[in-house]
């Protein structure tokens, strides 16, 4: 059984990964119904930029955000008196795994929306609907199960983020130390190997379970979808 | 009155459109490819014409020199797409309710109890758009347009996925539709059988180009539409109205202005407006009056002109009274019978011929 310290550890995860997929989420179905059905000029240049955390080494991710969120960065400046803090807490955390996920989520929504058939949303709208309407009665509920398994996974991988994380926000116990923190901050010390181990079983264990549910999800949308 | 003058441009298609028409079934014909939908989506706003004007019922839904360009979602436009395009995610009880729950209470004029039982939709209503046939789908695509209270229906080749059985079905869906709610009706299609039994206007639709309109009687019988209009199915349609029934034979005669037309069985009450179409194919000519023959329907006709082709093959153009009327013939019998313009002749026409595929109630 994990100890206390280690469910501390792994619940931070869940809600960093939690509140790094919600925060998200909004930005990227909208960009990826952006991607998907309109046209315009510097749209290649806009998709490479989404992608681009995808690319990057995610030190050069943290790095970035250290520089515009730090205390003193352009934009944590902004934010500081609205009460809204990142640097060095676990909203931090959250904002590094949003980041990182983030291709990988519009991605999937993105393929999702392009498998609806535009003339649905065009029928829609000779039965009355507006573009915005049309959205969420037409659109989204048809392309829900690829967003479904996409959200899965952007959860899976923001439970794994590392390198942008420890950069951005450092190793605090108890505030920005989740899971592959904890292990790593173990390796580093003589005489942890234990506790490190017992770690990266728990890390297995979260991530295979949001795969099985996300196929399962896939199945079950599939079989809906033949009945 | 449907009021369209406009000019697309699809890529490398230009399509020019310009008619207008306050009959209760207008039909855009034509073959595939000839534009008509292009037409059709741009009433509904869908395509977005370069120039032009599209009114209905004196309500300007386009106008580019007035900068109006109602969206689709406030044409009020009823749409049947061919295959439907029900939302799969919804149940045909979701999908019918779309558009009705989108309308202002003020402008429900259509009785949903009614659209149900025209359409035969009540025992459909709980199920999956998935469990239907393409029949049951396009009549739950109609009704689904009927009840967003549209003042005008567009059908772009409603027909074209089903069977012969189902088309048939669908057609007298049509028909009750046009009589009971009066609402007008743009149908598009490439199927001359479906526009000589719906439709009363007729636009000829070619090449991007509306070359022909008016009376579909009218249209379909002018020789030089006849490449367009379709050489195989080349033919006369004769307006008439059912004189009386044969129960005996089980036949039905049907009057028109310069004689009668015998034929089996059709489905109407004396005195019903019916439009026959009789395919040049299937109307013979003699010479002098025949006898011992089994033909039912013998016609006196004047022949207006032949047609001048090389071929086996020559048509005929007949005048009965003032009905026009076509024959098609061989060339070997024109010249042995020795046909020639403002001849006499008599045009047998087979009953059975007439099948109730030919038959249109007005």
């Amino acid at each position: 059984m994990p100890s206390q310290a280690e469910l501390e550890v792994l619940a931070l995860s869940l809600k960093v990964a939690f509140w790094g997929l919600a925060g998200s989420l909004p930005f990227a179905v909208a960009i990826a119904f952006v991607l998907a059905r309109k046209s315009f000029p510097g749209k290649t240049l806009f998709d490479a930029v989404v992608h681009l955390p995808l690319v990057l080494p995610p030190v050069v991710v943290g790095y970035a955000l250290l520089v515009l969120f730090g205390t003193h960065g352009p934009i944590g400046r902004l934010l500081e008196p609205l009460g809204i803090v990142f640097a060095f807490r676990w909203t931090g955390a959250a904002l590094a795994a949003a980041i990182m996920g983030f291709p990988l989520l519009v991605r999937a929504t993105r393929l999702a929306i392009e498998a609806v058939d535009p003339r649905l949303e065009v029928a829609a709208r000779t039965l009355g609907a507006r573009r915005s309407r049309v959205f969420f009665t037409v659109t989204l509920p048809l392309a829900l199960p690829g967003v479904v398994t996409g959200s899965l996974l952007t959860f899976a991988r923001a439970l794994g983020e590392f390198g942008a994380t420890i950069t951005f926000v450092s190793n605090i116990p108890g505030e920005t130390r989740t899971l592959p923190l904890a292990i790593y901050a173990a390796t580093q010390v003589p005489g942890r190997d234990a506790v490190a181990l017992r770690l990266a079983l728990l890390s297995v264990a979260v991530s295979l379970a949001a795969l099985v549910v996300s196929e399962w999800l896939v199945r079950r949308a599939a079989r809906k979808r033949h009945a | 009155m449907l009021e369209v003058d406009i000019a697309v441009r699809r890529g490398t298609f230009d399509v020019d459109a310009a008619f207008a028409s306050d009959a209760s079934i207008v039909a855009l014909f034509g073959r595939s490819g000839a534009g008509k939908s292009t037409i059709v989506n741009a009433i509904a706003g869908i395509t977005r014409p370069v120039r032009g004007r599209i009114a209905i019922g004196g309500r300007v839904l386009f106008d580019s020199s007035a900068g109006i360009d109602i969206p689709p979602e406030r044409r009020r436009v009823g749409y049947v797409f061919q295959d439907a395009l029900l939302f799969p995610h919804l149940s045909v009880r979701a999908n019918l309710a779309y558009g009705e729950a989108l309308t202002p209470a003020a402008e429900r004029f259509v009785d949903r109890a009614r659209v149900l039982d025209l359409l035969g939709l009540k025992p459909l209503l709980d199920r999956g758009t998935g469990e239907l046939s393409g029949g049951e789908r396009q009549r739950v695509a109609i009704g689904r347009a009927l009840l967003s209270c549209p003042r005008i229906l567009l059908m772009d080749e409603p027909l074209a996925s089903l069977d012969a059985a189902r088309r048939s079905e669908i057609l007298q869906y049509v028909e009750l539709l046009r009589d009971e709610l009066h609402l007008p009706i743009v149908y598009v299609s490439h199927a001359i059988e479906e526009v000589t039994r719906l439709a009363d206007h007729l636009v000829l639709v070619s090449d991007g180009r509306t070359v022909a309109q008016g009376p579909t009687a009218q249209v379909l019988v002018r020789p030089e539409l006849r490449p367009l209009t379709g050489r195989f199915e080349a033919g006369a349609v004769i307006e008439t109205r059912v004189a009386r029934h044969d129960e005996t034979f089980g036949l039905t005669v049907l009057a028109f202005a310069d004689g009668e037309l015998v034929l089996p069985n059709v489905d109407a009450l004396s005195g019903e407006p019916v439009r026959a179409r009789i395919r040049a194919r299937d109307v013979s000519l003699a010479i002098e009056r025949p006898r011992g023959l089994s033909v039912q329907n013998v016609l006196d006709a004047t022949i207006v002109s032949l047609s001048e082709e090389f071929g086996a093959i020559v048509d005929v153009e007949l005048r009965v009274g003032s009905t026009p009327l076509t024959a098609r013939i061989t060339r070997r019998a024109a010249v042995q019978l020795g046909l020639a313009p403002g001849m006499r002749v008599f045009a047998l026409v087979k009953a059975v011929s007439i099948d109730r595929r030919s038959v249109g109630f007005a």
